[in-house]
């Protein structure tokens, strides 16, 4: 498991590698936080290498989409697999993110 | 308990018993999916159902049951046939009642709350969920049943 944060323009972009569960979840939301704090203001999660997420990992999303926006940002999904996707859809966060089929798509809509 | 005489006799039981720690969690994920794999469950109850709701299921044992307590003990015994999955996760705690630690986390006023989506998640991914009462803790019984 392992997450990695590049920039490309102004959007800085998370991969999570692995599963996004109770035992990581901090990990992901410091390193997001640190990224809020150093001025980034778009962002978007790429879950293109990530196997599962648990509720703990839905929540800590939940979370940071309100920090984000209390900050003028904005944080955007992308590249959810078929299973991933019908966890956000059993749980109705897909009404709560904006969730891209692909990076490139999430990045043009920006 | 599912007694032995219950089960094909390809059926198999895999036992553990862990500190009250997260970091536990995936290697234990990681066996019972592996057993659902070589009895063919299909890749959807492999990425998702087992994976989440096991998941689930121990980090409520060891954060809420033990509330983290290194000392006390989460025991896990998953059996696995070719007709379903069965997996019971004790913990050392008093246990919670499903019907009451169940609110609906979709609602609108509580779809942007951080927690309460671990059971809501456990009771739609597998086909059956239950609290069994055992001496000196509480245990939670999961079943799902291979797609045929």
């Amino acid at each position: 498991m392992s997450f990695t944060i590049t920039k490309q323009g102004d959007v800085s972009i998370v991969e999570i590698d692995g599963q996004l569960i109770v035992g990581n979840r901090q990990e992901l939301k410091q390193k997001m936080l640190e990224a809020l704090e150093a001025g980034a203001r778009k962002l978007l999660v790429d879950f293109t290498k990530t196997g599962y997420i648990d509720s703990s990992g839905l929540g800590v999303l939940v979370s940071l989409s309100k920090k984000i926006r209390e900050q003028g940002g904005e944080l955007r999904l992308a590249a959810l697999n078929e299973d991933l996707r019908t966890l956000f859809e059993l749980t109705k966060l897909d009404t709560l993110f904006q969730i891209a089929d692909t990076r490139e798509q999430a990045l043009a809509s920006f | 308990m599912t007694s032995p005489q219950e089960l094909p006799p390809q059926g198999r039981t895999l036992e553990f018993e862990i500190p009250s720690d997260v970091r536990f969690i995936e290697r234990i994920v990681d066996a019972v999916r592996a057993e659902c794999r070589s009895h063919r469950f299909d890749e959807r109850h492999l990425a998702l159902n087992v994976p989440v709701a096991l998941t689930e299921a121990l980090s409520n044992a060891i954060l809420r049951g033990n509330e983290r307590d290194r000392a006390k003990l989460v025991r896990v015994r998953a059996v696995v046939d070719e007709i379903r999955l069965v997996i019971e996760v004790a913990d050392e705690g008093s246990g919670f009642d499903l019907e009451t630690s169940l609110r609906d986390p979709t609602t609108p006023e509580r779809l942007m709350a951080e927690d309460g989506r671990g059971l809501f998640l456990m009771l739609r991914l597998m086909d059956r969920v239950e609290r069994v009462p055992v001496p000196g803790g509480s245990l939670v019984r999961m079943v799902l049943h291979r797609a045929s």
